[in-house]
């Protein structure tokens, strides 16, 4: 194709899709709303809550929201290729679910103001780009006292994605739980360099099996640790998605990311004109964060004391992160009863006293 | 009774119509499988083969289609010199990587001075980088005689693992709160490997994938290295008679492949990419094997191939938004096309006839 024909088609285009979009606007269309997930929908886990939200907010909004959606988008050019088609495709908002679309979304907000972008767990903000991500380290700290009061062998295992701060607090946050109701207990860390990949996830998990542990706990996408568990006859939380399916045991409990307040919440604002750029940052207390339901494969005391912790940190009566604490190194970072601040959180890119293992560099 | 019948020589009908043929056999094939899924077929095949090229939004398709098949031509046509030459480098996807490191660090070593020469040297790095990832499995084999196919593939893996270490270590961006991945090189203007026209996809990236393409056809055609590749592929026994140096040509075969994929690493990394992390390889090197293929080692054929293959990937994506079909289905989708390719080979190598046929031929 000649290049002067090219630009005479683009051009002509452009004129067919504006007055397309301005005619289904005048028709009352449904509010088009798209989303991108890293991985597929069909992982039982991060992509699949995401999702799950997704069905349940268009549901709540019953015709009046259309949504689509990218699976297995690549992170870098490709998910800004997958944004940008959202976006011609005449979505209004569009929420991109993993931490390495932040780029992406960064530059395709750049190149269409008019369009509303959401962006789970970054840190980068714009006019037209809001972050939201939820507390996960506080469910955290609830099954870690779980995994404390559970092990017989005081060794925990955790399966991490990347040595990335939101990982780091949760291995924190399970550390210190679990440590104060059994000192003598042991975290070993296996980092699994993917947020899901089911053959890699079960050679962390068993690679921890064979070290003794039999608490398993996930900072990983799919349901592969929790197969491995059941045959090795140790017990594990669910991750992101209650993983329902390996009840009562080994799934014992598990923490539930509940995006559907929100998305519903979001979406009204973006169709009402109240939409407005902020970093949203939700716990249990909020809803964000579940904990699905304790089996009775725990004992029931050590049940009402996990439930009692639950709700104290709903109403923040108790910070997980509340001195004295000490960090990895044995230098004092926080004074008793002083509280983390976000900022620290946020950021945090170290172990806590006691964590045996080093942070890969 | 079919019988198969190997024909002295490869037929050249059959080597042209067979790609046509597979594509159309993906289409039908394909449209059965949507209609399985309760979507409709034929709708679903216009989305991915039609809409990218002539639907409403392809000001902004058909620029992407350059962005996506650049790549794939610059890494395929290195597959195919040595390919045909019976020299399987399988690691490309590990050049790639290496050379989007090597390139990336000489612009964060520059960062953030501004020189002209800065984009010129991790060219250069870039594709050095690749050669020398390359280099290993040729070194090995020339000297200990290793398998080049295995040596280069788990050089993939390890190349992975440098990437890795170097978005959480060397070339973190110091301003990333200690999240993993380099600075992004798009903001750095002498590193950014822009559209050379605003909004056409066309980066440094795409010019030299056709460049690579013509000196492809050139080398094969009118240079005597290229006339050694293709007898060392078809008689390596007379190859070696007529005076070629089985090693030699492997250190060339393997050394430019690894230049050229280091090279695609570095103008992705530059230009649509911008940053190094540890996903930074989505799986160019492998699909390059598929291009190659698909283009039958040829390099217009690898053009083309190159250009089909972006076609599906924008085209699936729209299928997902519009369609909602699943991912799943479309990599399915694209997996039916190199198998349909590789089946119809048998047409261009071998005849087929019915049994009682060609008996009665022997007979007479």
């Amino acid at each position: 194709m000649k290049r002067r024909t090219f630009l005479a088609q683009s051009a002509a285009a452009g004129t067919v899709l504006a007055s397309g979009l301005a005619t289904r606007a005048m028709a009352a269309d449904p509010f088009k709303v798209g989303y991108i997930y890293v991985g597929a929908v069909g992982d039982g886990g991060w992509n699949y809550q995401h999702d799950q939200a997704r069905l349940a907010m268009e549901k709540h909004f019953d015709g009046k929201v259309k949504t689509s959606i990218i699976e297995n988008v690549p992170e870098g050019a490709d998910a800004e290729r997958a944004l940008t088609q959202l976006a011609l495709a005449g979505n209004k908002l569009i929420y991109a679910t993993s931490f390495g679309f932040m780029d992406a979304v960064i530059a395709t907000a750049k190149k269409f103001p008019q369009v509303k972008f959401e962006h789970a767990t970054g840190y980068k903000l714009a006019p037209n780009v809001s972050t939201y991500s939820a507390r996960f380290y506080q469910g955290r700290y609830v099954i870690g006292t779980i995994a404390g009061r559970m092990t017989k062998t005081n060794k925990i295992g955790y399966i991490g994605a990347f040595p990335i701060p939101e990982v780091i607090r949760g291995i924190n946050a399970a550390y210190i739980a679990a440590k104060k109701v059994n000192p003598d207990v042991e975290m070993k860390i296996v980092w699994a360099y993917t947020w899901g990949d089911p053959g890699k996830e079960a050679d962390a998990a068993q690679a921890l099996i064979d070290a003794g542990v039999d608490v398993l706990m996930q900072h990983t996408d799919s349901t592969a640790p929790m197969a491995k568990a059941k045959a090795a006859g140790i017990v594990a939380f669910g991750q992101a998605s209650d993983m329902a399916q390996y009840k009562p045991t080994p799934r014992i409990s598990a923490i539930i990311d509940n995006w559907t307040p929100y998305y519903i919440d979001r979406t009204k604002a973006a169709m009402d004109g109240s939409w407005k750029s902020e970093a949203v940052w939700y716990g249990i207390g909020e809803g964000m964060v579940k904990i699905g339901e304790i089996t009775d494969a725990v004992p029931a005391d050590v049940k009402a004391e996990a439930l009692k912790i639950k709700d104290e940190i709903a109403k923040g009566t108790l910070k997980p992160f509340t001195g004295p604490l000490n960090k990895q190194d044995g230098s004092v970072w926080l004074k008793d009863g002083e509280s983390a601040d976000d900022g620290t959180l946020a950021g945090m890119n170290f172990y806590v006293e006691g964590i045996k293992s080093d942070i890969p560099k | 009774m079919l019988r198969l019948e190997k024909r002295p020589m490869p037929s050249r009908f059959w080597t042209a119509v067979t790609p046509v043929l597979a594509v159309i056999l993906t289409m039908v094939a394909g449209g059965i499988l949507f209609a399985l899924l309760g979507k409709p077929p034929v709708e679903a095949i216009r989305v991915i083969f039609w809409d990218p090229l002539f639907g409403a939004n392809n000001f902004y398709t058909l620029p992407q289609m350059l962005v996506k098949a650049g790549p794939l031509i610059l890494i395929a046509i290195g597959l195919s010199l040595g390919f045909r030459a019976g020299i399987w480098n399988i690691g490309a996807e590990g050049q790639y990587i290496m050379g989007a490191i090597c390139g990336a660090a000489v612009a964060l070593a520059f960062y953030p001075a501004e020189h002209w020469y800065i984009f010129p040297l991790m060219v250069i790095a870039g594709a050095l980088g690749g050669w020398i990832w390359a280099m290993i499995p040729a070194v090995l084999k020339i000297k200990f005689g290793t398998n080049e196919i295995l040596v280069s593939l788990m050089l993939v893996y390890v190349a992975e693992n440098i990437l890795s270490w170097v978005s959480f270590g060397p070339l973190r961006n110091p301003q990333g709160y200690g999240f993993p991945g380099s600075r992004n090189l798009q903001q750095y203007p002498s590193a950014h490997n822009a559209d050379l026209i605003p909004n056409t996809g066309l980066h440094w990236g795409v010019v030299a994938a056709f460049l690579a393409v013509i000196g492809a056809y050139v080398l094969l055609n009118r240079h005597i290295l290229g006339y050694q590749i293709r007898v060392a592929g078809q008689a390596p026994r007379a190859a070696r008679f007529a005076g070629v140096s089985p090693s030699r040509l492997f250190a060339f075969c393997l050394g430019t492949s690894g230049a050229l994929a280091g090279l695609a690493g570095l103008f992705e990394v530059a230009g649509p990419s911008g940053q190094l992390s540890p996903d930074f390889n989505v799986g160019y090197g492998f699909t390059a094997i598929i291009v190659a293929f698909l283009g039958r080692l040829h390099p217009v054929g690898i053009l083309l191939a190159g250009f089909l293959m972006a076609l599906t990937y924008i085209g699936g994506e729209l299928a997902q938004l519009s369609l909602n079909l699943p991912s799943a289905a479309i990599q399915a989708f694209q997996g039916m096309l190199l198998f349909f390719l590789l089946a119809f080979d048998l047409l261009s190598n071998y005849r087929v006839r019915w049994k009682e046929h060609a008996a009665k031929e022997i007979a007479k």
